[in-house]
């Protein structure tokens, strides 16, 4: 399992350690944790790929049954 | 972590688009769908090798209901593997589709609402001993689960007069009481079904339908994880004192509408919290419990996470943009609407609103992040994988899934329920489980190992 809080692992490690060590860490930070704010236009773009054509249609008959 | 058996229900949305103009009943859908997934097979309940069922619920639903868990990480993994068998039967369901002329796709969502503004649920079970005062406890849990909402939603954009808002959580308005035995009306925060599927003298069953259903394994996780640690907590002894909600339905759709989550919410006795204040007074006294207990890593685990999470939305909830739904959900709209220059009533934020929840990893908007690293995960791809198969090896559902196993293999036709098996046949008798935490039977074995002396 992944522990979270990998950012807060980070800073401690900054304050505790010397700087290699923090340069390291923070590297993992960013290959293991890296936020959707840090790839947005990546990431729009391949939205724009896959979102189904006909948003207004498609959504519009998206209608279900009552479930529990 | 106390010993106790969990399970989550996800009832799944379901749609056919075909190419051309053709009406396929949702029944016909479904049965394309449940022949992807059991092939040759026609009941429209089965369980599976892996111990879990899967049905059609009311309103023409596929629902998938995990096998019996003592684990939360357990439950994690199954409730993906839910996703992951339906995922697998689309493409047979559409081949069949196809044979008969009717070309299209089938989508699949995993969400709670529709256009129209029907719900559909997910249902998480707790097993909780009998001998507790419910009513006590249900008063105990209702602000917890009201304001759990923060870090279980996955986030919804519904047009409210005119004007398109933002909440955090799917469900969240579709709540009416605060206490029902209904589950498709008035539906209420605590659900009384008690269906314990164990001895009922011992136990009982906590039935939550309150939940939206998430994508994140993370949520999931913590939503199942906390819960069980108040639970543990509450059959204990320990108590939050003076939580009592004013109106705890008006306060769960109150919170649900701020996804700053500075709202206050206002306590029986006239003080007011935010949602966050809330669960920090359940945080603090679970760390009190834990305090007088045996150290345990699952149960440290889950609160180190729970009060990450607290401090990051307090913060800055948009900082869990990898762990929350709702979070990465308003992150994906709020950037797409900066970059085409259109508002939340645009039909193309709508379709993210769904296509978040497409269960297939070719188009889903919730893969997509996955596949860029960009998602937070508890379990990996391949303890998935298993548990398509297999169920967890500590509770009933190894019994149940042994059993399933050897009735298919012999070609034997078989009638399970969560508490007995019985391979059909009229010198058969019928095998009862009525302990889930109990992972051997006797006669299952000795069934099993006989059909082996006469190879």
């Amino acid at each position: 399992m992944k522990k979270q809080g990998k950012k807060k692992e980070a800073k401690k490690t900054v304050d505790e350690k010397g700087k290699e060590e923090a340069a390291s860490a923070k590297s993992e930070v960013v290959e293991k944790g890296k936020k959707i704010s840090e790839d947005l236009d990546n990431i729009m773009d391949k939205i724009d790929d896959v979102l189904e054509e006909n948003a207004e249609e498609f959504v519009k008959n998206y209608v279900q049954k009552g479930g529990q | 972590m106390k010993n106790r058996i969990f399970g989550i229900e996800t009832e799944y949305g379901l749609i056919f688009i075909p190419h051309g103009k053709v009406y396929l009943p949702m029944e016909k859908i479904l049965g394309y769908v449940f022949e992807g997934l059991i092939p040759n097979s026609w009941p429209s309940n089965a369980f599976l090798c892996n111990g879990a069922r899967f049905y059609q619920d009311t309103g023409c639903h596929p629902e998938y209901a995990t096998p019996e868990c003592d684990q939360v990480f357990d439950v994690v993994v199954h409730d993906k593997a839910g996703e992951r068998l339906l995922e697998k039967s689309l493409p047979i369901a559409q081949k069949k589709l196809k044979e008969e002329g009717l070309a299209g796709n089938i989508f699949i969502y995993k969400n709670n609402t529709d256009s129209m503004g029907n719900t559909y649920g997910c249902h998480e079970n707790y097993l909780m001993r009998r001998d507790i005062d419910f009513w006590k406890v249900t008063e105990q849990l209702i602000p917890f689960f009201v304001t759990r909402q923060i870090y279980t939603g996955s986030g919804k954009v519904l047009n409210i007069s005119g004007r398109s808002h933002f909440f955090i959580s799917q469900r969240a308005q579709h709540i009416h009481e605060k206490t029902s035995s209904s589950t498709t009306s008035s539906r209420s925060i605590i659900n009384t079904r008690d269906e314990p599927h164990a001895d009922a003298e011992k136990y009982r069953r906590l039935h939550i339908i309150i939940g939206d259903s998430n994508m994140s394994e993370y949520a999931t996780y913590l939503k199942v994880g906390a819960t069980a640690l108040i639970l543990s907590m509450i059959e204990s002894g320990f108590r939050v004192p003076g939580i009592e909600l004013e109106d705890p339905v008006k306060a769960m759709r109150e919170i649900s509408r701020d996804p700053t989550l500075k709202k206050k919410i206002r306590l029986e006795k006239g003080k007011e919290l935010t949602a966050i204040q809330v669960q920090r007074l359940y945080l603090e006294r679970v760390k009190k419990y834990l305090a007088s207990e045996e150290e345990d890593p699952i149960s440290s685990d889950i609160l180190e996470r729970w009060e990450y999470v607290l401090d990051e939305l307090e913060d800055d909830p948009m900082r869990l943009d990898r762990e929350i739904d709702w979070v990465t959900k308003k992150g994906l709209i709020d950037s797409y609407m900066e970059k085409e220059g259109c508002g939340l009533d645009d039909p193309r934020v709508g379709m993210i609103d769904l296509q978040y929840h497409d269960i297939s990893r070719d188009r889903g908007l919730y893969y997509l992040l996955c596949k860029e690293g960009l998602t937070e995960r508890i379990a990996t791809e391949s303890d998935v994988i298993k548990a398509l198969e297999f169920p967890p090896q500590t509770t009933r559902a190894k019994v149940r899934g042994d059993f399933v196993r050897f009735a298919k293999e012999k070609n034997r036709s078989y009638t399970v329920d969560w508490t007995y098996l019985k391979l059909n046949g009229y010198w058969e008798e019928t095998i009862l489980c009525m302990d889930p935490f109990s992972s051997e039977n006797v006669r299952v074995k000795e069934l099993i190992a006989a059909a082996g002396n006469q190879k």
